[in-house]
């Protein structure tokens, strides 16, 4: 029974993703007459020819890889010194300050003032837009801390100090070293988080030549802007190819953009596995 | 409890006699410390607790050159303005169908996946489930949407085809609002569902097994065992991530809720949040959405503190 009711669960999960993979590779003409199911038909790569001929998805893959480098590592630095001083104990105000972090958790200003905030900053249209307004999460920042108080013992801490370290030795010495499935889960929350955002961009940034890939995907994906495809005007029969090529490349482009994730899961899974589970504990 | 009561003891009346000296020393030795903190309190300062300041643009006519504090005082003007217009009641009743079918339908299948992939004898094929199930849940909200309109257009998709295949009639779902709500909730299931899983197995994981041995003993079904030692185990943990749903309802899925919207399924698809970015932003009404976004905030904390009340008051699991 269970094992039934699993299979069907895996196979709706995995189906979507498996038409789309052989959708991204057969003649788009086959899709249409809905001939595709199960194997790829009239095997034909143009959608991905296309895609990568196409330089505003190079220009997005380029704008992503910048915020996600820049973006994971603001983000992981502030959240693991924040949260390490937020686990001493002995941090006068530590109460004071952690219920500074935990408010914003039941109460923002909202997407207006935050935007405001950001011109006024002068950030807009800018890398720090997209970067800054969401760099350190509280529930990040909680998870790092509850790691923190569990793994690295006061004991420790008393006899490096009596050794002569201070915080800042200490800190990066000992506890990051003794951190590093922490520094890994941290960067791995980031980096997917950054590599996935596309609503800051579109919110903060107004120049296309900026645009993360995300936001590209989203314009050549959902808002339909197949301008690349390069026909304009001519006959009826033209542009309906010219349409099902466009088809073509969204398969493609699903496929493209989403790879490079699936592909690195499984090494990532044991990382968030954990993560999800010092988040529960934590809750 | 009875452990915090002993720390209490232990700390409040060492704390209280400091003399303030000594304390400011202690603030000043742990120097360090602080630096270290730094980043992420500039951070909330920025961007959490300035715009928070800038809230009370909601009540004022908010312009550029007298900023957050000094544009002129309207009171409730915006608020009586959102409340009186046509879009009102469309634009909660969405947010409210879409929160709700959120709770009803999507709230429970990780449960019950959870409960099922606990059944599971096999290691290997336990945790080759659980990696494919929560897979989706590292693809884009864009690729989702995007995948959504390839399988579901009227002309092409794959889901038509099969429409087609058994005779029917093809539907262009993404331009119909009665189709919203069920592809956005569907859609959600297939994302998250696997991914909110692992919380639920790791609670069931830490159920006591010399439980199931004595009900096994006792001659109960799988099924019982299920319904009376699983269930009730995991209950605390239902109870928590429920309470946060809830903390969470009026904000969730307000991307792809943007992204799936078409200009005809607009009737079904504009919840408070688009709708604050499409007043605020693509119209620049700041105030008016300022107070449309504050509105919900209020809605969302009421909720939260309700429902972790009646927690509370039904002695499982709270928050607070």
């Amino acid at each position: 029974m269970a094992v039934i009711l699993l299979l069907l669960a895996i196979a709706a999960v995995v189906y979507p993703l498996y038409f789309v993979l052989i959708a991204s590779i057969s003649d788009p003409n086959q899709i249409y007459e809905g001939n595709v199911w199960f194997f790829p038909q009239g095997i034909t790569f143009e959608g991905y020819q296309r895609i990568f001929g196409d330089i505003r998805i190079w220009q997005g893959l380029g704008n992503t890889f910048l915020y996600t480098i820049v973006g994971t590592a603001i983000s992981v630095t502030a959240i693991l010194c924040g949260a390490y001083a937020l686990s001493r104990k002995d941090l006068p105000g530590r109460k004071f300050l952690m219920l500074i972090f935990i408010i914003t958790m039941f109460f923002d200003g909202g997407l207006i003032t935050k935007y405001l905030v950001v011109r006024d900053l002068g950030m807009l249209n800018t890398m720090w837009a997209v970067v800054l307004p969401g760099a350190v999460g509280v529930w990040n920042l909680i998870i790092a801390r509850s790691f923190f108080e569990q793994s690295i013992p006061d004991e420790l801490r008393e006899a490096a100090q009596i050794d002569g370290a201070n915080d800042f030795t200490f800190f990066l010495k000992m506890v990051l070293p003794l951190s590093k499935s922490l520094i890994m889960l941290m960067i791995m929350i980031h980096v997917v988080a950054n590599w996935n955002s596309f609503f800051d961009a579109l919110i903060f940034l107004n120049d296309d030549s900026k645009y993360p890939l995300q936001l590209v995907l989203r314009n050549i994906l959902i808002q339909s802007d197949i301008s690349s495809t390069g026909t304009t005007g001519g006959d009826v029969a033209s542009y309906a190819a010219a349409q099902r090529i466009a088809e073509l490349t969204k398969y493609a482009m699903i496929v493209v953009s989403s790879l490079p994730l699936m592909i690195a899961l499984p090494f990532m899974q044991k990382h968030f596995t954990k993560g999800a589970l010092i988040g529960a504990v934590k809750s | 409890m009875s452990q915090t009561l002993k720390k209490r003891r232990g700390e409040q009346p060492t704390q209280r006699h400091i003399p303030l000296s000594m304390r400011f020393k202690r603030v000043l030795r742990a120097w360090q410390l602080y630096v270290l903190l730094a980043p992420a309190l500039v951070y909330v300062a920025l961007f959490k607790y300035w715009p928070m300041y800038g809230v009370q643009i909601a009540f004022r006519n908010y312009n550029p050159i007298d900023g957050f504090s000094g544009s002129p005082w309207v009171g409730l003007d915006n608020f009586v303005r959102f409340i009186n217009s046509y879009q009102f009641g469309q634009v909660i009743g969405n947010t409210l169908w879409i929160a709700v079918l959120g709770l009803v339908i999507a709230f429970p299948v990780p449960i019950i996946l959870a409960l099922v992939v606990n059944q599971l004898q096999s290691e290997r094929f336990k945790k080759f489930t659980q990696t494919v199930l929560y897979s989706p849940a590292f693809i884009s909200t864009v690729v989702v949407v995007g995948i959504m309109f390839v399988l579901l257009s009227p002309r092409s998709g794959m889901v038509n085809n099969i429409i087609k295949l058994t005779g029917g009639e093809p539907i262009f779902f993404m331009g119909t609002p009665e189709w919203f709500r069920p592809v956005y909730v569907i859609s959600d299931v297939w994302q998250n569902a696997g991914f909110s899983m692992i919380v639920y197995l790791a609670a069931l994981a830490s159920i006591d097994p010399s439980l199931h041995e004595a009900a096994k003993v006792d001659g109960a079904s799988k099924f019982q065992r299920v319904r009376h030692i699983d269930l009730p185990g995991i209950t605390p943990v239902i109870t928590i991530l429920f309470i946060l749903a809830i903390g969470s309802l009026l904000n969730v899925g307000f991307e792809k809720a943007l992204l799936m919207q078409t200009d005809l399924n607009l009737s079904a698809s504009e919840i408070i949040q688009t709708y604050v970015y499409h007043a605020g932003l693509q119209q620049a009404q700041f105030s008016y959405s300022a107070a449309i976004g504050l509105f919900n905030s209020i809605l969302n904390l009421a909720l939260l503190v309700t429902f972790n009340w009646i927690a509370r008051r039904t002695q499982q699991a709270s928050l607070w």
